[in-house]
């Protein structure tokens, strides 16, 4: 074994400047994210269950055709777009949002936190650059996810509605759905941060996602409306669709902003917590 | 440099520090004792930032650890060596602090060849052995060449070529200037590297002092004395202001009396002497002695802790 010291290989004079420290911080967490092999499975999992989730409901849509009632046929020819893209991704975003959770409950369950909070004691741009670099890899993985989709999806139902890429607003939506991801990524993230535990962040976003938010459909009236337009998945997933029902309240940007403050405030409040709470 | 100026933490009803002040010189290895449970790890855990002190703060080099740029390069801390991702290698959890502090890759290869851990570099270290996860953290620790070191129980799990290489370690940093904090429950650890000794109970500065101060003030020196007329000797003792006990095999413990006085008297009375020799306590007796009313916990740990200093006194005269 070495019993010499050696002079570390560094550059003497390191000008500080915070976008060299930013850039940094980025590489940092990228080489989290990547280095650890359950993160790779889970996205490789995302692509999967999207795709597969796409090619099957569509095809039961089809092969179902004359079973379904009036109403369904409706909603799949006025927006094929967002039957393709909202069938596969409805299941696969839960896989977004455990990643979210993991990649900040992961650190605290392991104790890197303190191996991170050691290197870098302001602590708030650690959570901003793993909320920027996490939205950067999902969006990316999911635009895979969602393009090749909608080609599946589209060739599917050809047989009972044309649907291209050229049509109005489909690009848009395809895109919305890297950018929703994106930042329901961040969201996952800012939820992670809140309790520091696995199980009980999961079970939160988790809850809060597929049943919480979908069940705000059946309040009455018309607070109950707005209540369910508002909760922060259901305004985002606005930008994913292609057309402007009468009934909804927020246009797809509109949807895609109300989502986005949730999504600030809650990593304004995750970020707060990270630099006030003992690590 | 490390300043610690009447530094306290409250961790709900109860105080784990409690206004601590001390400095730690460069150049010297300064060993920080206690018994388990006496604050060690929750003080050096606020040098760092980790957790927010309730009252006052302490200094690296006149700053405050949150305040240093690119800190790793001015303090290395191993804090709890277990705490690494199981599923990413020994390379890139250091990459990922190497890149935080704008230090070269190359910079990671080389503490990772300096604690021996070449071979295993690219594994996982969900497998590594306690002893390869210290080496971890020590290599994470050395990262940024710091000038100041702050590290929690670096020996524990260690096999003895570890400890060696451990102490070895710790003495050519300190000579090369450097400023180095190493804590320990136990005494007998401290006692081959430590020049100054901080020792802490329940949160409270005990004693800070050289280790040869420390010794000499804390140790009870005694002298075992033979003779064949233990009787007559005795009543001499004790009129001369000694602490004499008889031990069964007639042998005088005699305390509060050098052991050339003792011959000196023995001579003057015309008494023979068989045997007299001086008894240094050890370290381990020291500590023990001056942590005794401090120990958080009931007594009757006693037997385990001193169960540890067996076994790591085993370990340590293998080294030797």
């Amino acid at each position: 074994m070495s019993t010499t010291l050696m002079p570390a290989s560094q550059p003497t004079a390191v000008p500080p400047s915070a976008a060299a420290d930013f850039a940094g911080e980025l590489q940092s967490e990228w080489t989290k994210i990547r280095s650890v092999r359950s993160t790779i499975w889970a996205l490789v999992a995302l692509v999967v269950v999207t795709i597969s989730f796409t090619a099957l409901f569509n095809w039961l849509t089809v092969s179902q055709w004359a079973a379904v009632t009036d109403g369904q046929r409706q909603a799949v020819m006025l927006d094929p777009t967002g039957q393709i893209l909202g069938s596969g991704f409805q299941f696969s975003q839960l896989a977004i949002c455990v990643l979210g959770v993991l990649i900040v409950t992961g650190e605290y369950s392991s104790g890197t936190i303190r191996a991170t909070l050691l290197a870098v004691p302001r602590r708030t741009p650690v959570l901003v650059a793993k909320a920027l670099v996490f939205a950067a890899l999902v969006f990316v993985v999911a635009e895979v996810a969602a393009f090749t989709s909608f080609m599946i999806g589209a060739a599917i139902l050809s047989s009972r509605v044309e649907v291209s890429l050229g049509d109005s607003g489909v690009l848009q939506a395809i895109l919305g759905v890297g950018l929703y991801a994106a930042l329901l990524g961040v969201f996952a993230i800012a939820i992670g941060a809140l309790p520091r535990h696995t199980a009980g962040a999961i079970t939160a976003i988790i809850g809060f996602v597929l049943v919480l938010s979908p069940l705000a459909l059946l309040l009455p009236g018309d607070w109950g409306r707005y209540v369910y337009a508002y909760l922060p998945t259901n305004a985002g997933q606005r930008i994913t669709t292609t057309i402007q029902a009468p009934t909804d309240l927020l246009t797809a940007w509109q949807g895609f902003g109300v989502f986005a403050a949730w999504t600030i405030a809650l990593i304004l409040v995750a970020g707060y917590l990270l630099k006030r709470r003992d690590a | 440099m490390i300043e610690v100026q009447d530094l306290s933490k409250r961790y709900g009803d109860k105080l784990a520090v409690n206004h601590l002040s001390f400095t730690v010189e460069p150049g010297t290895v300064t060993g920080f004792l206690g018994p388990n449970g006496a604050g060690k790890s929750t003080t050096m855990r606020l040098i760092v930032g980790l957790d927010h002190p309730t009252a006052e703060t302490a200094t690296i080099d006149e700053r405050r650890y949150a305040e240093l740029h690119q800190p790793l390069r001015v303090v290395g801390a191993l804090l709890e060596a277990g705490a690494l991702h199981p599923g990413r290698s020994a390379h890139n959890h250091l990459l990922f602090l190497a890149q935080t502090q704008a230090l070269p890759k190359r910079r990671v290869d080389e503490v990772i060849d300096l604690v021996g851990l070449h071979d295993v570099a690219r594994e996982r270290v969900g497998g590594f052995s306690l002893g390869m996860r210290q080496r971890m953290g020590i290599a994470a620790a050395l990262l940024g060449d710091p000038r100041v070191l702050i590290l929690d129980e670096p020996i524990n799990g260690l096999d003895p070529e570890g400890i060696l290489w451990v102490r070895n370690l710790l003495r050519r940093l300190a000579d090369e200037g450097r400023t180095v904090l190493v804590s320990s429950h136990l005494m007998s650890e401290m006692a081959q590297t430590a020049d100054n000794l901080i020792v802490i109970g329940r949160g409270s500065l005990i004693a800070q002092s050289t280790m040869a101060e420390f010794i000499e003030r804390n140790s009870d020196q005694s002298v075992i004395v033979r003779a064949p007329d233990a009787a007559a000797l005795r009543s001499i003792l004790i009129e001369a202001g000694g602490q004499v006990s008889t031990g069964e095999d007639g042998a005088l413990t005699v305390q509060r009396l050098p052991a050339a006085r003792i011959g000196d008297l023995a001579a003057a009375a015309r008494l023979a002497v068989h045997e007299l020799s001086p008894q240094v306590a050890s370290l381990e007796d020291a500590f023990m002695e001056t942590t005794h009313d401090s120990l958080d916990f009931d007594i009757s740990d006693r037997p385990r802790l001193e169960a540890e200093l067996v076994a790591a006194e085993r370990i340590n005269g293998s080294t030797r």
